[in-house]
């Protein structure tokens, strides 16, 4: 299926190309654009942004599968991502991970059935002095305890945040 | 006596806001600019130059001088910016961003101004979306302001300002892998040279700062950089943020003049350590700056007196290591960030991170041998000096520092065949 960018997005892609001095520098905002519309980076998606930007498609694949935050298979609408790091990890981390785990029934890199939440642990959020920290999406969650992250599990599951 | 805490970059610590382009000019805001703006622009570098301010993102060059290479000329020529904060243990550009935006577009003008460049780029982490939604709303109030744009305040200078997020690469915080990833490419280190200044981003002479030295900048302009130049230290200018993480019971961002004791800011600033337990370590710096004792921290936090300790003032967020750690684990989750990171174009940092890592996590599970703690010495020693950017550096730096300080606690983990502290990596 041939995908094409919402009225949106193209106006917010016009508005790149005129950011920078190439095309090739709009890449990493129009792939977030990409990924925003359609949930994950397909390889039609791909494809779309590279004729958009007039890049060739292993271009724009090299550059995507590059950068973790592009997520080449479908996640969850709530994207849990839990800080591994070591000044979380001093602070209880493990504890916040396991008890999301339970929680949701799943392990770090799966999916609930249902697609609502994906679990992951990433490294360093930058947010050492509130450890320890997670975000849902992009929202920051921080000075999490197990209590705290179940209950924010919870209430993302009906519907509450 | 002890340091006393300033207030120039924290000054939101109080309470007050400074979101607002109202209340920021309110208190004072833009004078700088003002200021600079009168001045000829090698006059501007010159006051930056008597600050004797070092670059804030934990690489320590002197601003002054590093703005001073720009070569002259016409044509487009860049500003960018460094919010690709992700040094683990790191967090103090994501509050000045956030909580004084205006600061930070203040520098980057003068900046800009002083350097002759005619655009910036923030780029910021992808994972700060929200502070990077926040700031192009700041950067469109400036300039309805007059405060970027065409002609700033009437003086004929032009300046415009983007941001622009990166996407989940500690890398790129590397100012070469950051050039590329700003021109839409993987974050893979350029050689040097050619230096940026000379041919940056787009192939153009670009300044590369980080958001704590251009949101100084301000403050120097305002104060003089001599003055600001005093608060510090010989050679190390200014005031400067510390961040205290980990088991510390007052964990957080401080800021104070250039040389604040580092055993200070831990015992008495922070409170000293979580559940009063013995001190077992101190990360000075971010990961990447080698682990001190408990009997090396009785000194001022500068680049040059951590340099003589055998670590590195790096971003000065120091992370606080109680008795009770297991310092295989957090030398494997280290181990682990630096394999995950690699960008992996030279061959000694994308295995050896990697094997590092894969050693460290078998330790770790009790399947150790003895070999292999001087197999990690090894391994280091053979990436050190061997790649194009400082990643492999880093971890060739931070590794062995674990493994010569707590030698006998991997050798317990192979002798016992388990963890003694009862963790097992996760």
């Amino acid at each position: 299926m041939k995908l094409s960018f919402s009225a949106e997005n193209e106006g917010r892609i016009a508005d790149l190309l005129r950011r920078y001095p190439d095309a090739q520098a709009c890449l990493l905002p129009a792939l977030r654009l990409a990924q925003e519309q359609f949930g994950y980076l397909t390889h039609e998606a791909m494809e779309l942004v590279a004729g958009r930007l007039g890049l060739p498609a292993p271009e724009v694949l090299s550059t995507a599968t590059f950068y973790t935050m592009y997520n080449k298979k479908p996640v969850g609408r709530f994207h849990v991502q839990i800080c591994a790091n070591v000044s979380c990890y001093l602070k209880g981390s493990d504890l916040v991970l396991k008890a999301v785990a339970q929680e949701l029934g799943i392990k770090p890199g799966e999916t609930t059935e249902d697609g609502l939440f994906t679990l992951s642990t990433v490294e360093c959020l930058a947010a050492c002095g509130t450890a320890p920290a997670l975000q849902v999406n992009d929202t920051f969650h921080e000075e999490m305890t197990p209590d705290k992250a179940r209950q924010l599990i919870r209430s993302l599951k009906e519907g509450r945040q | 006596m002890s340091m006393a805490q300033t207030s120039y970059l924290l000054r939101w610590k109080d309470g007050k806001a400074f979101k607002k382009l109202d209340a920021y000019r309110a208190a004072g805001g833009f004078r700088a600019l003002r200021r600079a703006l009168a001045m000829k622009p090698a006059e501007v570098v010159d006051e930056v130059k008597k600050a004797s301010i070092k670059g804030r993102g934990g690489a320590g060059f002197p601003a002054g001088m590093k703005w001073s290479f720009v070569p002259k000329g016409d044509g487009p020529r860049y500003l960018v910016i460094n919010a690709d904060e992700g040094e683990p243990g790191t967090f103090k550009d994501r509050y000045i961003l956030s909580e004084d935006p205006f600061r930070v577009i203040e520098g980057a003008v003068v900046a800009g101004f002083a350097s002759g460049l005619t655009a910036g780029y923030l780029y910021i982490r992808g994972e700060f979306a929200e502070i990077a939604h926040q700031f192009e709303e700041a950067i469109l109030q400036a300039r309805k302001g007059g405060y970027l744009g065409n002609n700033i305040l009437g003086t004929g200078y032009s300046f415009e300002m983007y941001v622009h997020a990166g996407a989940g690469a500690y890398i790129c915080g590397e100012e070469t892998a950051l050039l590329e990833s700003l021109e839409g490419r993987p974050g893979r280190p350029r050689l040097k040279p050619p230096f940026p200044a000379v041919k940056g981003a787009f192939a153009k002479p670009t300044v590369i700062n980080n958001v704590e030295t251009i949101a100084s900048v301000p403050v120097i302009m305002e104060m003089g950089g001599e003055a600001f130049c005093k608060l510090g230290v010989e050679g190390d200018g200014g005031v400067k943020l510390y961040g205290l993480s980990g088991h510390v019971k007052r964990p957080g961002l401080y800021e104070f003049p250039m040389g604040k004791n580092l055993k200070e800011l831990i015992f008495e600033d922070g409170g000293g350590v979580l559940d009063d337990k013995p001190l077992k370590a101190v990360i000075p710096g971010g990961c990447s700056t080698p682990v001190l004792l408990p009997d090396e921290i009785d000194i001022p936090m500068t680049f040059d007196s951590l340099k003589k300790a055998g670590s590195m003032l790096g971003t000065a967020c120091a992370t606080v290591i109680a008795e009770g750690t297991c310092m295989v684990e957090v030398c494997r989750r280290i181990a682990h960030f630096y394999a995950h990171e690699s960008c992996g174009q030279c061959t000694p940092c994308r295995e050896g991170c990697d094997w590092m890592s894969q050693i460290l996590s078998r330790m770790e599970r009790g399947a150790g041998t003895l070999d292999d703690v001087d197999l990690l010495l090894s391994i280091s020693a053979n990436i050190m000096g061997r790649t194009i950017c400082p990643l492999g550096d880093a971890a060739g730096m931070a590794i062995p520092a674990f493994v010569r300080k707590f030698r006998a606690e991997f050798e317990e983990h192979v002798k016992s065949g388990r963890c003694p502290f009862g963790g097992a990596a996760a």
